[in-house]
């Protein structure tokens, strides 16, 4: 998209009007364009501000205990990738993209990301790639995402933080004789975690993850939590 | 938490379900958004007590369907509990943040539920169960900002509603309305800056209500 043509999405980004791939990369203009960014400030206080003309039952009762006890349990939670409960679907499956687009959203208002912006672009790189073909997980919620020249990444949903010590590490196996190669760590700490592969994933070969201690390892010890052939 | 209520619950523990002691009303919004990422409990209770009615209200409006806008609720104020730490106070208002995390979950849920969004926008609205209940400064927001969208050019007006509250993104926009999309962009654009105008000219009116905010 042309420069000038992307200053013009502030307010229909503002609006949550914009499609999932016009979302991602207005995201990332927005990162490097501070007229922008001060623009979408007020715009968004202005968007929300039609929150508040609508109409307001009373939520039942129920929905704060439920949240509340839900954020205990996710504190309390150490056991990796325990699947949670009450949560709806479309962020897993052919959602995707939008699951995608959610995490980098919660990447804009965070500091998170910063100092990783080279491998935020490369990600982005490989789920817009139009050529890329994403395959289900097998044992978690998401897909793994492989262009036609073997980048990759992977999108997960719903994993618990990785205890302390620990970290989640991704595995590519060329064939199912081949030593693994390690590709990558990630700590879980988004609702959707999207993790670029540092090993090409070329066609056949299956990736895997494990939890494994701080820092990763060469070789897998953990047990495999979930997987992904192409 | 303060003396008073640590006194007034000797065996609070995290584990029980209890009433949370008011004691964190006086802190701004942005203030309890940094204790919630640092993972206290009560802030976040806090933060739904104020916005969780809102919250319900805007999702229910977009979901049309209870269980779905619960959901939508549930989920955001989980990705509140899981970001708050990295939140970064001059990208946002804290309030505009959480509503803003709603209102995403919300479109993404109703672009997934096709059916709903050819229904009229009208005529779903929330009704208030019971007028009681009924809060003070919601009402006067809600007066507010309805004034300031009567003002706005209908053009305007209409695209604004379209996007925010039916989901619809620009491109369907401009199907729907049959208009360039480049008349749909403009339309949104003027029609936020602009209400945004209406509503900083009428800012002054509303400081006695500042300090009252609460949904419950």
């Amino acid at each position: 998209m042309a420069e000038h043509e992307i200053h013009a999405l502030t307010a229909a980004y503002a609006l949550d009007a914009l499609d999932e791939v016009e979302e991602l990369e207005f995201e990332e203009h927005l990162r490097t364009c501070a007229q922008c960014r001060d623009e979408l400030r007020d715009l968004l206080e202005a968007a929300t501000a039609l929150a508040y003309a609508v109409e307001v039952p009373a939520p039942p009762a129920t929905l704060r205990s439920r949240i509340l006890s839900q954020a205990r349990v996710e504190r309390a939670t150490v056991v990796p990738f325990r699947r949670r409960r009450n949560w709806p679907a479309y962020v897993t499956g052919a959602a995707a993209a939008a699951a995608a687009a959610a995490a980098v959203g919660i990447g804009l208002w965070a500091n998170s990301l910063s100092g990783s912006l080279d491998r935020e672009r490369q990600v982005l790189d490989v789920l817009s790639d139009p050529a890329a073909e994403s395959t289900r997980l097998d044992g978690a919620d998401g897909r793994l995402v492989v262009t036609g020249s073997g980048r990759a990444a992977l999108i997960v949903s719903q994993l618990d933080h990785a205890p302390a010590g620990k970290t989640y590490e991704v595995w590519v196996f060329r064939t199912p004789d081949d030593r693994p190669q390690p590709a990558g760590l990630f700590e879980a700490e988004q609702a959707t975690d999207i993790v670029q592969l540092t090993e090409a994933v070329p066609e056949g070969a299956t990736v895997a993850v494990t939890l494994e201690q701080d820092g990763g390892v060469d070789q897998p010890t953990g047990s495999l939590l979930f997987s992904a052939k192409t | 938490m303060s003396i008073a209520a640590v006194l007034a619950f000797p065996n609070r523990s995290s584990e029980r379900e209890m009433p949370v002691p008011r004691d964190l009303a006086h802190l701004s919004d942005e203030a309890l958004v940094a204790l919630v990422g640092h993972g206290e409990e009560v802030a976040l209770a806090e933060l739904y007590d104020r916005f969780g009615r809102l919250a319900y209200g805007l999702a229910l409006r977009i979901l049309r369907d209870p269980a779905l806008a619960e959901d939508a609720v549930q989920e955001a104020f989980m990705t509140l509990w899981r970001s708050a730490g990295r939140f970064l106070p001059e990208r946002a208002k804290a309030s505009t943040w959480i509503l803003t995390l709603v209102h995403r979950r919300a479109v993404d849920l109703v672009r997934r539920e096709e059916r709903r969004r050819g229904e009229p926008l009208e005529g779903t609205d929330g009704r208030t169960d019971d007028p009681a209940e009924d809060v003070v400064w919601l009402r006067f927001e809600r007066e507010r900002v309805q004034a300031a969208l009567r003002a706005l050019p209908d053009p305007q007006r209409e695209a604004l509603e379209l996007a925010y509250y039916g989901g619809f993104s620009q491109s369907e926009l401009a199907d729907r309305l049959g208009q360039p999309l480049g008349t749909i962009k403009s339309r949104m654009f003027a029609g936020l800056s602009r209400l945004r105008e209406l509503l900083t000219d009428a800012e002054s009116e509303r400081d006695p209500w500042q300090n009252t905010r609460s949904t419950h």
